[in-house]
């Protein structure tokens, strides 16, 4: 017999997009922690990550694991120039909504929150959908980030030409593009290998 | 057979598949982000030129066959031609006739899929069911597949992912561990082929006067213009 995948009878998954603090579940076993040899912990990159089961279930895999948290870090918390960080995040937690990845898009959405001081116009995202009227730089950033989640890509010289218009350089314009980009890999991840869940109450 | 596939550290796949030329505007721009660019060839390789012990043993004609595959269904020309290519360097002619196929009849728009049922099964949307054509499974094996059918779901309807698609994949052979890989794969390739085709698209769209500078730019329009 095979390998079975795992399931949570007792978990209550979300309904709604939201910026509340979410669980996350995997369907097939992480790696045990006491399993985790130098190797795997280089893939995890922070030893903190060994904590998560979703780090833990990459890890099965720790050389990728470890090239993509490498790029993650570098596009979205490098600090030299480029897309201002709430912007970024505005990028990832765009992404999120159009896959319907609604445990990403609430981590992102918190950090976009967070940076930009924008609540309210972050949760009109999370509500109302890629349609939703942000101002016209938001809507430019998201815009982008959605042509270039639709498979096939979407983005045109039209988009560019609107990140332009609302003061993008090509840096920022590169940084914008690859946030997008990148959580068209994260989203499939965490879409894929297991499940949200509204976090349990405390007892 | 063709030549051989033996993808290196310094060849990067993103400036070739995007045709960014060393010392040229993108390429600086590129490198603004060093680490992100080095660790983009880092990913490519670990996925499609893994290093010993290997973590998962599934092979890597069957790997690129899926890389060819997804290429085709996000239809970038640059990005599908290098991974056919590739492909044929590791496979029969026979597997990757079978994958064209399987790829042109799988096209289809995304991202499509159901949601939580609740609020937001208004904005579900329909699509298809991609299934392997019944000719094709013969040379494609039961095993590899079942992951064409994944790499379908992740490519174009993620959000409709359940514990009984990984079931099926463990029930065809697949290990847990083979099965990040394949997951890995195809979302990376959902990321790099939007990296090369935004990458293309900001450089055959330069901006009006690349990076200006107030000594270098035209004179600059008086106060009366700008209000005009």
């Amino acid at each position: 017999m095979s390998e079975q995948t795992l399931h949570y009878p007792n978990s209550t998954e979300p309904q709604v997009f939201t910026q509340a603090q979410l669980d996350w579940l995997p369907w097939m076993e992480p790696l045990p922690e006491a399993e985790l040899t130098p190797r795997h912990f280089d893939g995890l990159v922070d030893a903190s990550r060994a904590k998560s089961p979703y780090f833990r279930l990459l890890a099965r895999d720790p050389d990728t694991l470890g090239a993509r948290t490498r790029t993650d870090k570098d596009i979205f918390y490098n600090p030299d120039g480029g897309l201002p960080r709430a912007e970024r995040e505005l990028a990832a937690a765009a992404t999120s909504r159009l896959n319907g990845c609604i445990y990403c898009a609430s981590v992102h959405a918190r950090f976009a929150s967070h940076f930009s001081r924008r609540e309210e116009d972050v949760q009109k995202l999370l509500d109302q959908g890629v349609q939703a009227d942000l101002g016209p730089r938001w809507n430019a950033i998201v815009a982008a980030s959605v042509a270039l989640t639709e498979t096939p890509l979407a983005l045109d010289a039209g988009h560019i030409d609107g990140l332009r218009q609302n003061g993008l350089d090509d840096y920022a314009i590169a940084d914008a593009l690859q946030g997008a980009a990148f959580f068209n890999w994260a989203n499939r991840l965490m879409l894929s290998l297991g499940e949200p869940a509204l976090e349990t109450a405390q007892a | 057979m063709t030549s051989a596939w033996n993808p290196s550290e310094t060849d990067d796949v993103i400036d070739q598949l995007a045709g960014i030329q060393p010392g040229s505007h993108l390429d600086a721009v590129r490198r603004h982000r060093l680490q992100a660019r080095e660790q983009a060839q880092q990913s490519y390789l670990a996925l499609l030129a893994p290093r010993a012990p290997l973590s998962s043993q599934w092979p890597l004609n069957e790997r690129l066959a899926v890389a060819a595959f997804v290429a085709v269904l996000h239809q970038q020309p640059q990005v599908q031609r290098f991974y056919r290519d590739a492909l044929a360097t590791q496979a029969s002619l026979a597997l990757g006739k079978a994958i064209e196929a399987e790829a042109a009849q799988g096209l289809a728009r995304g991202p499509y899929g159901q949601y939580p049922q609740g609020p937001l099964s208004a904005e579900d949307q329909a699509g298809p069911v991609y299934v392997v054509a019944a000719q094709n499974r013969a040379v494609l094996g039961e095993r590899l597949s079942a992951g064409l059918a994944h790499a379908h779901l992740l490519a174009f309807h993620p959000r409709d992912a359940k514990p009984a698609h990984l079931q099926a994949l463990l029930d065809a052979g697949w290990s847990a561990t083979d099965i990040v890989v394949l997951s890995q794969l195809v979302s990376f390739l959902a990321f790099q082929i939007r990296v090369v085709a935004g990458l293309r698209l900001l450089q055959a769209h330069p901006a009006p006067s690349p990076s200006p500078s107030p000594s270098a730019s035209a004179p600059q329009p008086t106060a009366e213009e700008n209000a005009a």
